[in-house]
């Protein structure tokens, strides 16, 4: 298991690397700078400008530096925000982007698996018929529109919630809610699948005819041992509700990490998009690995199965 | 000394000769694998209903130029913003009238429209036909799941069946290139492939494709191991086949309900990254219009003006849903083991 993490952390840092280096090349490649607008600069101030972000250096040079800045932890600065670190950026609206994906995270797998465990008990009555169109509605309407379509019923029409604000839970409720739709169908369908399987099983069986109640049958075996592979979904969960977020996060104009993505495009604020998708691409990263080893310490057989492979 | 009885030939007959092969005959006619499927698709309702109403949508975005009441980019800016007009019929929410300072306005009227003009799914701020829009919106961003689709099968397809064939080294390399390149987060790099390819129609199949095909090469690949190890394909390897051959004789059918069914997930994935990347601004450049794009114009004005957001939203989750929906029956219908428990 040691060696197995070890080459995962050696394969994330790997893959960091070819990220980051992508990124650079990718932002060198675009035509222009980003002061290209500002004629009122003349050529001595842009030369000024240029040297105070190191932009008057041969492309190799500004590499090795920004790998070099990337190891310190350093993301370089922020052409258009108030010249900022990017890493300083980051940080600020970290915590309001981390709050309601959390939210939306644990909501959806919390209720995606009580949706997919009764849609499996009560399978093919019309109760796995709801549950069932309820996950495919959530993995099929894209959350941009749900978030529009909450804001204007819940927020603008009945006055629930706040239209656009970032200040207290309440205002965390409406986007929590628009990116909860996407992991809470992924969680039923998946745990509905999970759970049919193993409520078919023999030990199931074995338990039943045991004489134990059905509750107790469903909670003691079917819903743990149907749980466990749920554990893999979280990996490319996470990657959905980042992108919900970015959108998300625009519509109810919540200060997170998605709105500055989005914003740095719309701006061409190479070091914010290059910061920030080597801070995503680390973070999803993680997230697998964390899963993946989560997994193995959960399932031994995974573990010994095949040395971690797939 | 036993005498074996001596009986005559004639008197053995056969016991109920006519019936046995009555008995033994195959009733129903034998149906090939595929018939078999279209058999299951075809006995599955939810399935049936999405084949047709993508259908519908898929031959209306076909013949877009020839059911489009007008030009979907034409600008009339007196008409701007009107609401849904169906006819002279009056139906609430469809008849031309609009709620301006409390009360009911025929907007079409005020707009000084001629008579017996009317806009079914009313007009955008510019006063382009939303209808017309819409059709070819929908077009546009079918065109894109389609192309991203097949570039996706260009790729992932051979990737898989050669890795999967190869095996050794060269299968081991090939998957640590996929494993970067599954690290990596595909939205991150189709934003950044828009980013640095100028916004349009190509960029958008490349971004998506560039990361897409990785899971069907992932699944292609597992396939083929399994199938490398059957009769037929040693059989075929022993007369002499080339790989080549076997690759297009042998192992592409036998992956062919992998493909179609991994194609059908892909589909709407590749619809939404363009509504996505439209409904940030980095999709498809105006004035075309594609499902994107209409969200992104109808929420700017969706206070006021709802029925601009609700038409693309509806028809982009209807094509979402029927995709999946009619993905789960192909796979039932192509693995009637998967739902049988």
């Amino acid at each position: 298991m040691a060696k197995y993490i070890l080459k995962r952390i050696l394969y994330l840092f790997l893959t960091l690397f070819i990220i980051a280096s992508i990124t650079f090349f990718l932002m060198k490649l675009l035509p222009g700078t980003p002061f290209s607008n500002q004629n009122r600069m003349s050529a001595d101030q842009l030369k000024i400008v240029k040297a105070q972000y190191g932009l008057d250096q041969s492309v190799g040079v500004q590499y090795v530096r920004y790998m070099v800045g990337l190891l310190h932890g350093n993301l370089g600065t922020s052409f258009q925000f108030n010249n900022e670190p990017v890493t300083a950026l980051i940080g600020q609206r970290l915590a309001p982007s981390m709050q309601i994906g959390a939210q939306a995270m644990i909501l959806g797998t919390i209720f995606g698996i009580l949706l997919g465990a009764v849609a499996a008990i009560r399978k093919n009555s019309w109760v796995d018929t709801l549950a069932t169109f309820i996950s495919i509605l959530g993995l099929s309407i894209p959350s941009f529109v749900l978030a529009v379509l909450l804001q204007f019923y819940l927020a603008y029409k009945w006055k629930i919630y706040p239209v656009a604000l970032w200040d207290n839970f309440q205002s965390s409720v409406l986007p929590t809610l628009a990116l909860t739709a996407l992991p809470l169908g992924t969680v039923a369908r998946f745990m509905r699948t999970e759970m049919v399987d193993v409520m078919s099983s023999d030990y199931i069986e074995l338990a039943k005819s045991k004489g134990n109640s059905n509750w107790k049958v469903v909670s003691k075996h079917a819903l743990r041992n149907s749980l466990i592979p749920v554990v893999t979904i979280i990996g490319p969960m996470a990657v959905s509700v980042m992108t919900g977020s970015m959108v998300v996060e625009n519509i109810f104009s919540i200060p997170g990490i998605g709105e500055q993505f989005v914003k740095s495009i719309t701006t061409n604020d190479y070091p914010t998009i290059m910061g920030l998708t080597i801070f995503y691409s680390f973070l999803l990263i993680i997230v697998y690995l964390i899963v993946d080893i989560l997994y193995g310490l959960i399932d031994p057989r995974i573990r010994l199965g095949n040395g971690g492979k797939e | 000394m036993e005498q074996t009885p001596q009986i005559p030939k004639e008197k053995f007959r056969l016991v109920h000769d006519e019936n046995n092969a009555e008995q033994e005959k195959i009733g129903t006619p034998s149906l090939t694998y595929m018939q078999d499927v279209r058999r299951r698709l075809f006995k599955n309702k939810v399935a049936v209903v999405c084949l047709t109403l993508l259908s519908i949508i898929v031959l209306i975005s076909i013949f877009a130029p020839l059911i489009a009441p007008s030009n979907p980019n034409a600008q009339n800016v007196t008409m701007s913003n009107l609401p849904p007009k169906l006819g002279n019929l009056n139906i609430p929410g469809m008849n031309g009238y609009q709620n301006m300072g409390g009360k009911m306005v025929d907007a079409y009227k005020q707009a000084g429209a001629p008579k017996g003009t009317s806009f079914i799914l009313g007009t955008d701020y510019l006063g382009r036909d939303l209808l017309s829009r819409i059709i070819y919106g929908t077009r546009l961003s079918l065109v894109v799941a389609v192309l991203a689709t097949l570039v996706d099968l260009l790729i992932g397809v051979p990737y898989g069946i050669v890795s999967g064939w190869k095996g050794g080294k060269t299968d081991t390399f090939m998957q640590r290139i996929v494993e970067i390149v599954s690290s990596i987060p595909n939205l991150i790099v189709v934003i950044l492939m828009m980013i640095v390819l100028k916004p349009g129609l190509t960029s958008i199949v490349i971004a998506i494709a560039i990361t897409g095909w990785v899971t069907m090469a992932r699944l292609i690949r597992a396939q083929t191991f399994q199938l490398k190890e059957q009769e037929y394909i040693l059989a075929a390897r022993t007369l002499g086949e080339p790989s080549m051959k076997i690759a297009t004789k042998h192992l592409i059918p036998n992956l062919s309900s992998t493909i179609i069914i991994q194609t059908m997930f892909t589909i709407p994935n590749a619809i939404f990254f363009e509504a996505f990347l439209s409904f940030i601004g980095i999709g498809i450049p105006a004035p075309n219009a594609s499902l994107g794009t209409l969200l992104s114009d109808g929420q700017k004005a969706f206070r006021f003006l709802p029925y601009q957001m609700w038409a693309p939203a509806i028809i982009l989750s209807i094509i979402m849903i029927a995709t999946n929906l009619l993905g789960d029956g192909l796979r039932d219908a192509f693995d009637p083991q998967s739902s049988e428990h």
